[in-house]
């Protein structure tokens, strides 16, 4: 099991010793821990998981077969980017409300490249630079400008959308390239390309969040801005490192949006913002910042995807899956409360 | 105005020296001519009513406020500290009053934070966490409060505890002074005797101690010498040896002048 930044019950332990004791421990730990709220509230978002796939698997056996397990994984990708990023920024006490709106950008930008030079190198380039360009701006709004993350980031979500609908004249780009076909249906086994892309950047973005002085200084800062600058952590750049994280994980999710539409569209995808915040919380990230994991997000984004797939499965309406989402989020963060 | 030197006559043994020192915000003139002196190895005592200009003078000396006129000579050289990094790498640690540590690490990465150990080269250096783990045992070891694990998080500590941790932070990593701003104001009876037990053995081992406090008992129980503020100017120093509490009160309130 991955370590998770926070200890679930009063044990003296914390990080990856809690871990241990529990994996290797006698059964009185692991009751105790039964009981406490807490530890249900750090790993609401793997339970959620569990209880969700029994459920829809119990209602439809077709849930679980491989075709339906590729198909999630693989719808599941962009949106672990999304949260991957988002996770960094929220870590730091502050919020994105951009990132879907900068990834539609990312995606025209790519779309216009590619339809103009036709190489998918430079394309994938531009992308990302895009997004990185956005990350920019919003780290520069918030730790420059002193401006609320809340309002700079709706700021630039708006002006994210507006650009792409500029800059494409309003209309969808056809993208067709083999090699992005391959990324969105080819894949190893069960593992589509675009599921592993997003795993190898979790899994990156762990280490940088547990394993690197960035990441100390990134929790540091959403647990304490003053403390963390006096002890000399320059807490601006921090902010607008996480940004840029942020930004530059959009850019790369629009590769893969590109690829699994097969288009550049000016569309809104509103629900990827509201997808990745609930992602976030439903992996245990304390909305204030200075504590979190990048493995609960990534269960977070997989029970999401797992949610809308199944209800899908079910043939219940679409109108549903909003309402469903909203639900799942907001019991999410009342059984946060008792995360201690 | 004069400044009473001659109680502390300026030696090679100064660790530290202000010399006039002014610092005005705006129109409030927060420090007027400050002189005064920390010997190495002593523990200073910086007393003053509220608004006497305390912190703001400790705050010129761990780079925070740059003065506007007067120098800071900190072991034999004039010091210009331009931020908080300039005065810790010189060897000056202070320890806030609202502790600056982070509630949601645990006691070794708030021990070790920015100055984490590393393997590596940047920027692919990953954090090594075992060293800083022992390392971060064997400070804490050396206190006289029992702090738990160094695993577990600062949340779960007590004031006292915390309090522990601040200093040993500050005690550690090769400084030479260390300043600590009303370090027992929210502490208990007991918990403020571990801490004063924390201090004395900093000047034990070697380290001078510039110590902020609004407790009399206090100041005279564990400082060598007392420099008294008072509408941002240096009224006057003693001895502890050689006064009392009564003429203190009397410096800080002015009813004996300087």
């Amino acid at each position: 099991m991955t370590e998770v930044h926070t200890p679930a019950s009063g044990s003296p332990l914390s990080g990856t010793d809690t871990q241990r004791s529990t994996l290797g421990g006698g059964t009185q730990a692991t009751l105790t821990r039964v009981k406490d709220i807490g530890f249900w509230a750090e790993w609401a978002a793997l339970v959620g998981l569990i209880v969700l796939v029994i459920v829809f698997q119990a209602a439809n056996s077709t849930f679980l077969s491989t075709g339906n397990i590729e198909a999630m994984l693989t719808a599941s990708a962009i949106l672990i980017l999304l949260a991957v990023g988002q996770t960094f920024v929220i870590t730091t006490g502050g919020i994105d409300l951009s990132v879907a709106s900068v990834m539609t950008f990312a995606a025209v930008a790519f779309g216009l490249a590619y339809k103009h030079g036709g190489n998918l190198t430079l394309s994938c380039l531009v992308a990302l630079l895009a997004g990185l360009a956005f990350g920019v701006v919003n780290g520069l709004l918030v730790s420059m400008g002193k401006i609320t993350d809340f309002i700079a980031t709706l700021g630039t979500l708006s002006a994210a959308s507006g650009a792409a609908l500029i800059i494409s004249n309003g209309k969808p780009t056809t993208v067709i390239n083999a090699t992005l076909l391959k990324l969105s249906s080819g894949g190893l086994g069960v593992l589509g390309w675009s599921f592993i892309i997003g795993a190898v950047v979790a899994v990156i973005a762990h280490v940088v969040y547990f394993r690197t002085r960035f990441g100390t200084h990134v929790l540091a800062t959403g647990g304490s801005v003053e403390a963390a600058a006096a002890t000399g952590i320059r807490t601006d750049r921090v902010k607008l490192a996480v940004y840029m994280i942020a930004g530059l994980l959009a850019g790369l999710a629009a590769i893969l949006l590109v690829s699994r539409v097969g288009a550049a569209e000016p569309a809104a995808n509103t629900a990827f913002l509201l997808n990745s915040v609930a992602a976030v919380v439903l992996g245990g990230v304390s909305l204030v910042g200075g504590r979190g994991s990048i493995l609960g997000p990534v269960l977070g984004a997989l029970l999401l995807t797992a949610l809308t797939n199944g209800l899908t499965l079910l043939g219940v309406s679409q109108f549903y899956q909003p309402l469903s989402v909203g639900v799942v989020v907001v019991l999410a963060a009342l059984l946060s409360r008792f995360q201690k | 105005m004069t400044i009473e030197t001659t109680a502390t006559p300026r030696t090679a043994t100064d660790l530290l020296r202000v010399q006039d020192v002014s610092l005005s915000f705006g129109s409030v003139r927060a420090l007027r001519d400050v002189s005064l002196t920390l010997g190495r190895g002593e523990i200073t005592a910086l007393v003053g009513d509220n608004g006497a200009g305390k912190s703001t003078l400790v705050r010129c000396m761990s780079g925070i406020h740059r003065p506007d006129a007067g120098d800071i000579t900190f072991d034999g050289n004039v010091v210009h500290f331009h931020t908080p990094d300039d005065a810790r790498n010189a060897g000056i640690e202070t320890v806030h009053q609202n502790l600056a540590l982070v509630e949601d690490l645990t006691v070794w990465q708030n021990l070790f934070l920015n100055r984490e150990k590393v393997y590596g080269k940047p920027p692919f250096a990953l954090l090594n966490r075992r060293s800083m783990k022992r390392d971060a045992e064997q400070m804490v070891s050396t206190l006289a409060v029992n702090v738990p694990a160094v695993t577990s998080r600062v949340r779960r500590l007590s004031g006292g505890q915390r309090q522990a941790v601040a200093i040993c932070r500050a005690a550690s990593f090769s400084s030479k002074l260390v300043i600590m701003d009303e370090p027992t104001a929210a502490l208990g009876v007991q918990e403020t005797a571990k801490v004063e037990q924390l201090i004395r053995k900093l000047r034990d081992d070697g380290h001078a101690v510039l110590l902020i406090s609004h407790n009399f008992e206090q100041v005279l129980r564990l400082s060598d010498q007392v420099w008294v503020m008072r509408s941002g100017r240096c009224v006057g120093g003693r001895r502890t040896s050689e006064t009392t509490g009564q003429e203190i009160v009397g410096l800080i309130t002015g009813a004996i002048p300087a």
